[in-house]
Parts: structure tokens; C-alpha cells; sequence
């Protein structure tokens, strides 16, 4: 199972990673090592109860090299959404593509480039933070990540500059992705008091079945305001595992939202470390699965230290066998007085083959605090059902409807108005075929 | 135009019907009165086809065919429409959303083209005055943070935009004030014509000072145990019911 990949280590040392720096042989040579002694993660850790990698272990992924494949602009339509002077990096099958993306738009202060130009032309865009913020002594995936790591976008916003426009960062598989892996690795760095919007899209054109293992590092400096959102709309025969990592300074927000309809099996983890006096961090999301789909998100938000807020809203919508796992851990340190945190993880399951686990979990060790959690999982209520089907509305139509009017609320919060309706759109048409907004 | 047959029906393991026979003719207008728990909602939702209960008996006819084989959204979709006595919010969906969804099922269903947005809105001005709504609420979700009057008038509305043949307003009167009671009324009358009916269920005579009904039943213990013309609403008001609903134990002796 960890044979293979030890041996295509053995082969990238030999070549490419010689000419690297120093310090990203022995991060790489760390994270071989460390995946070596942990092995995949099987359900007997506690984190990965819910949620069995055994198709990913026990099948056999080739390093992606790249865009073998020609992604002409127009494919790509489809997930380019908002305007079209927005900045767009398009990496194909796991490598990134300069004729597709439009770096040269982006504003004054704000820069963007691509994982291995960084790692061959800039290491100093990297090296401060790379593998420093996500850490991956005890996490399979992110020290498989660390040690094949190849390519993904490099973000620095520079102090003060405020950008009203996002910037969007595409990861698109096609045919040529079939049997293949893609370690990607990203790397934002909101500088003091900036404001800025990212998005990561994994999409995916045609069906086939490849593996993305994806990392992305965050830090939100004193005062900087980050929207974060996680756009993963995989192919149904894709593996995905991303895990995202952001360390907050003092008086910072982070603002995440994660969309997640794609993929046979999808595993988003999203921590953040609100590790200075008076910041916020908000994790929203929605999931929805359908077939034989699963679908886990993790949160962990880390109260480090007083006088910060968390406010986190997840929503599910599992239909047909779908499995849904939610885990949302609120970690508040003792010395992280006047902690304000609120979560919620709302399901509601439209067959009586959809699973939902859902695990809310506060360890709270400070003791003036205000801290509230809940979950539900309900279905469809028969009696708004009925009303609607009494004005003539279709069973069908109602179900629809009734469905998307439960996700309405959540993605009600993308602040983002392009994305918002994206995302509005897209679950109005996975659940009623017809797009226009209720 | 309506011919129910000694229905009977169920929720759960309990009898609530128990063998309703009552005929409604186009161009009446039959209201039904009764003590609380008579079974008059259940008779109402029974006739919108609420899969929550079960008929165990009898038969309704409407307009020649079996009403009770019909999907709830094909009895709306061959007119006919219920007000309920307890509006249902659904959060999430605006009122012009579900409204237009309603209006273009039914027009769909008779071969009629479906209307877009602004036609829409257009079509809604008019309706919107009939029940005194401020055009704002078409915005709001589904009857949410709808105060009591408001819900009773957005169920008229939704009658008035849908055009029924058979009308059933369940206590639509309860809990109104004497100016919302008048646009109530009002908004029934203005849609009266000679090819519709309606049947108001109520608990008290004044509504019926408005809607002025040409037959009154009185249902006890799920059955019609006395039929008249609108003077019996008015020898109910001051009698009450005791002197014609017998207590239930006394059946069975
Ligand atoms: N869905 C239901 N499940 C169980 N009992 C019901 C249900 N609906 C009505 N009932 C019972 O049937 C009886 C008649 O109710 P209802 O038709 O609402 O009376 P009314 O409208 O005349 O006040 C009451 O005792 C009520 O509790
Ligand atoms: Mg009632």
C-alpha cells in the first residue's frame, strides 16, 4: 500500500528534487518518512472512524507530470464564473497552465505564481511558510503531500492592499488525470491589514478516476481579512483529500466557505488557529451527495488565545446511499478567555439509504466563555410538502424546492455576490434541473 | 359539482370521519360549523388529499370524477384549493416564488403557457389590492414571521391567484379583527361566480354575515348531525351546540 509510493520517491529524488534547495529535500525526505511509519489512516483512528481510505490505499496512483491534455479556454467556461477580468491560475492535471491563466490582472500589491516556478526561481516566497503551517507529523495524507509536493498557487497580498476583486484558482482533471495522483500544494499569505478574496475550484471535465491530494497554507496577518472558499465539484469516480490550514495574528478574520458536491470520496479538512487577541474565524459550508457518494468534512478551530469569536454553520444534503460525515471540533485553551463560538451542522437526508455521522466536539479548558454547538438530522417536512402540492406544485417540484430552500440560508453568507449565485445556481439545478432563484 | 358519499376516515388508529354525505352544487356556498374536534379540518384536508389520513369508506365525487383517486397536486390542478386553518411556513422559498411555481403548475396542467417573472408581478398587482398586501411581502419566505392576519391573507391571495372552483376556507375568519375579517370576505365574494363553489368551515356566525351561505351543516363526532339554511347559523350562535351534539358515551348505550 506505501510500497509504491516509497519507490516513486526513490525515483523523484533521484531526478528532479536533486537541483531543490536544501530545505525542501529534507521537508520532502521528512514527509516520505513520516507517511512510511504512519501508513494510511484506517478507521481505528479516531478521526478517521467514519470515513474508510481503503479504495485510496489500496488502488495505485502515478505521479501526474502535467497537462498532457489540452484544456482548451472555452471548457473551462463552465467553472468561470464572476467577471471576466477576475485573475484566473489554471493548473491541468496537477500542473500549472500559463496559457490558461491570467496572472497580469491581478491588483497592485497582490502576487501569484505558480508552486514550481516559486521552488526553481523564488524560494523566498516560500520558505517561511512552506510546511511550517501545515505540519504533518501526524497526518498520512499532508506527509504524503509534503513529500511529492509539485505544483500549486504561491499567494502573497501585500500589507494594506485591498483587492475588491477575487482571485481564482482553477485545478482541472481531465481524461488524462485517469490513474493518476496530484499532490498540490497552495500557499496564502494575507499580509497585515489587507483584504482579499481567494477561491480554489477542483473540477473536473469528463469522468475519470484520479486522486487529488491537495494542501493548502494560510496565514491571515495582525488586522488582514481573508475570504477562503473551496469550490469541489470532482469528477463522481475522483478521490480528493484536501486539508487546509490557516494561523490567524491578532485582530485577523478568516472567512471559509466549502462547497462540496463532486467526487466519490471527498475528506476537507479545514483548521484554523485563531492564535492572537480578537480575531474571527468563519467556517461555513454545504455538502450534498447523492449515490453512492461519501462526503467528510473536518473542522478544527483552534482558540488559542482571548477575546475571539468562531461562528461555523455546515449544512448536508444526502440523498440515494450517500454517506455524509461532519466532525466539528471547537478547541478553546485556557488562557482563551471571552471565547465566543458557535456551530451548527444541519442534515437532512432524502432516502432511507442516506447516512449522515455527524460528531460536534468542544473541549473547552477556559472557564469565562461563551460556547454553544448543535447538530440535527431531519428530513423533508411532509407538511410544507403537502402545502405545496395543495397549489398544484408537483411532488417532485416541491421536493425540489423544499431541498434547495434548506440549503438557501447557508449560502445566503457567501458574501462574494458572483460566487454566491454560482453556488445557488448549482444546487437550484442539482435539485431541480431549472435555475432560476426562488 | 362536489358529491361526498358517507366518507369515512382515519389518522393513525383513530376513526375521525364517520360516514359524511353532503352534496355541493356550483354557485353555493355551504358552511360548515361544529365544536372544536368535530373533524371539520379533517374533513377539509381530506378533500385536498393529505396523505397524513386515511379514507376508509365512502366516496367523493367532484365534476364527474373520483376525487379521491387524484395526487393532491391534480385536485388543485382541477381547482381545487384549500385554505388552511394553520398555514405552513417554509423558510427559504419567497412567497413570489412559490406562488408563480403554483400559478404556472396550474396553468401547465390545463395546456396553458407558463408565465414569466414580470407578468407575473404584473398579474400580482391587482390580486395583491383584493387582499390589501403590501407588494413587499411577495419578497418575504413562505409565510415567515407572518403575523396570524397576514397568513389568513396570504392563503386568500393564493386563492385569488389560483382561480379555484371549489374553495375551501378553513377558519380562515379565526383570529381575525373585525377590518381584516371584511377583506377576507371581501376577497371571497369578488372571486364567487356562478360556475364555482365554495365551502367555509367556521366557528362562529360572524363570518357568515359576509359570506352569506346558502346551506349551514353542523358536524359532530364526524358526522353532519343537522343541515339548514343560514338561520340555523344564527339559532347556533344562540343556542350553541349542546342541544344537538349527544355526548359520545351516549352512543354506544
Ligand atoms: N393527523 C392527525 N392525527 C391524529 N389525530 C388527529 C389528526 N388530525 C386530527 N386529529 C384528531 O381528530 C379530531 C378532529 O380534528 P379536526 O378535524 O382538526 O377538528 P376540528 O377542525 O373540527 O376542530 C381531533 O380530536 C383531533 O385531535
Ligand atoms: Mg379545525
Amino acid at each position: 500500500m506505501t510500497a509504491p509510493y516509497l519507490a516513486d520517491f526513490t525515483t523523484l529524488s533521484n531526478n528532479g528534487a536533486r537541483a531543490e534547495p536544501d530545505w525542501l529535500r529534507t521537508t520532502r525526505r521528512q514527509g516520505i518518512e513520516r507517511f512510511a511509519a504512519l501508513g494510511f489512516p484506517t478507521p481505528r483512528n479516531e478521526d478517521w472512524h467514519f470515513t474508510s481510505v481503503s479504495s485510496i490505499a489500496e488502488a495505485t496512483f502515478t505521479p501526474l507530470r502535467g497537462a498532457s491534455g489540452q484544456v482548451a479556454k472555452s471548457a473551462l467556461e463552465p467553472f468561470q464564473f464572476g467577471q471576466s477580468d477576475w485573475p484566473v491560475l489554471v493548473f491541468v492535471n496537477g500542473k500549472y497552465d500559463a496559457s490558461l491563466s491570467t496572472p497580469a490582472s491581478l491588483a497592485t500589491g497582490i502576487r501569484a505564481i505558480d508552486l514550481s516556478t516559486a521552488m526553481r526561481d523564488e524560494p523566498s516566497l516560500i520558505e517561511p511558510w512552506l510546511g511550517k503551517l501545515s505540519p504533518s507529523e501526524d497526518r498520512s495524507f499532508s506527509a504524503l503531500n509534503a513529500a511529492f509536493m509539485s505544483d500549486g498557487a504561491v499567494i502573497h497580498i501585500a500589507p494594506y492592499i485591498e483587492s475588491p476583486i477575487p482571485l481564482h484558482v482553477i485545478f482541472v482533471s481531465d481524461a488524462n488525470a485517469a490513474k493518476g495522483v496530484a499532490h498540490l500544494r497552495n500557499l496564502i499569505v494575507a499580509g497585515h491589514h489587507s483584504k482579499a478574496t481567494v477561491i480554489e475550484s477542483y473540477v473536473s471535465l469528463g469522468d475519470s478516476g484520479y486522486f487529488t491530494n491537495a494542501v493548502t497554507e494560510v496565514q491571515v496577518e495582525q488586522g488582514a481579512t481573508l475570504t477562503h472558499y473551496k469550490i469541489q465539484r470532482e469528477s463522481q469516480r475522483a478521490f480528493h483529500v484536501h486539508t487546509i490550514d490557516a494561523k490567524q495574528a491578532r485582530d485577523s478574520h478568516y472567512l471559509s466557505f466549502s462547497f462540496a458536491t463532486g467526487a466519490a470520496l471527498s475528506r476537507t479538512n479545514i483548521y484554523t488557529n485563531l492564535d492572537g487577541e480578537g480575531c474571527g474565524a468563519t467556517l461555513n459550508g454545504l455538502y450534498m451527495a447523492d449515490d453512492e457518494q461519501h462526503v467528510d468534512h473536518q473542522t478544527n478551530i483552534i482558540h488559542s488565545q482571548p477575546n475571539c469569536f468562531s461562528r461555523e454553520i455546515y449544512k448536508g444534503i444526502l440523498s440515494g446511499s450517500a454517506h455524509g460525515v461532519f466532525n466539528g471540533k471547537v478547541y478553546v485553551y485556557p488562557i482563551a478567555q471571552k471565547t465566543d463560538g458557535k456551530q451548527t451542522n444541519n442534515n437532512l437526508l432524502l432516502s432511507e439509504r442516506a447516512r449522515i455521522d455527524t460528531k460536534p466536539q468542544l473541549e473547552i479548558f477556559a472557564d469565562d466563555v461563551r460556547c454553544t454547538h448543535g447538530a440535527t438530522v431531519g428530513r423533508l417536512d411532509e407538511m410544507a410538502l403537502f402545502y405545496m402540492r395543495s397549489r398544484g406544485v408537483s411532488t417532485d417540484a416541491a421536493t425540489k424546492l423544499l431541498t434547495y430552500a434548506f440549503a438557501a440560508d447557508v449560502l445566503e453568507t457567501i458574501e462574494v455576490e458572483a460566487v454566491r449565485s454560482e453556488l445557488e445556481r448549482a444546487t437550484l439545478e442539482r435539485f431541480s434541473g431549472s435555475s432560476a432563484t426562488p | 359539482m362536489l358529491e361526498i358519499k358517507d366518507l369515512y376516515a382515519k389518522a393513525g388508529d383513530r376513526d375521525i370521519l364517520r360516514g359524511i354525505t353532503l352534496d355541493v352544487a356550483a354557485g353555493e356556498v355551504h358552511a360548515i360549523m361544529g365544536p372544536n374536534g368535530s373533524g371539520k379540518s379533517t374533513l377539509a384536508q381530506v378533500l385536498a388529499g393529505n396523505p397524513a389520513y386515511e379514507v376508509t369508506g365512502g366516496s367523493v365525487t367532484y365534476q364527474g370524477i373520483d376525487l379521491l383517486a387524484l395526487q393532491p397536486e391534480e385536485r388543485a390542478q382541477q381547482g381545487v384549493f384549500l385554505a388552511f386553518q394553520y398555514p405552513i411556513e417554509i423558510p427559504g422559498v419567497s412567497n413570489a416564488y412559490f406562488l408563480r411555481s403554483a400559478f404556472n403548475s396550474i396553468r401547465a396542467a390545463r395546456g396553458q403557457e407558463e408565465v414569466d417573472p414580470l407578468e407575473f408581478l404584473d398579474y400580482m398587482e391587482k390580486k395583491l389590492e383584493l387582499v390589501d398586501m403590501d407588494v413587499e411581502m411577495l419578497s418575504r419566505s413562505v409565510n415567515m414571521g407572518f403575523s396570524g392576519g397576514e397568513k389568513k391573507r396570504n392563503e386568500i391571495l393564493q386563492m385569488a391567484v389560483l382561480e379555484p372552483r371549489l374553495a375551501l376556507l378553513d377558519e380562515t375568519d379565526s383570529g381575525l379583527d373585525i377590518d381584516a375579517l371584511r377583506i377576507v370576505a371581501n376577497g371571497v365574494n369578488a372571486l364567487k361566480r356562478p360556475d364555482n363553489a365554495t365551502i367555509v368551515v367556521t366557528h362562529y356566525q360572524r363570518l357568515l354575515n359576509y359570506i352569506v351561505p346558502d346551506f349551514v351543516h353542523v358536524l359532530a363526532h364526524g358526522k353532519i348531525v343537522k343541515s339548514g339554511d343560514k338561520s340555523l347559523a344564527l339559532e347556533l350562535e344562540a343556542k350553541g351546540y349542546d342541544w344537538l351534539v349527544e355526548p359520545q358515551g351516549a352512543l354506544a348505550s
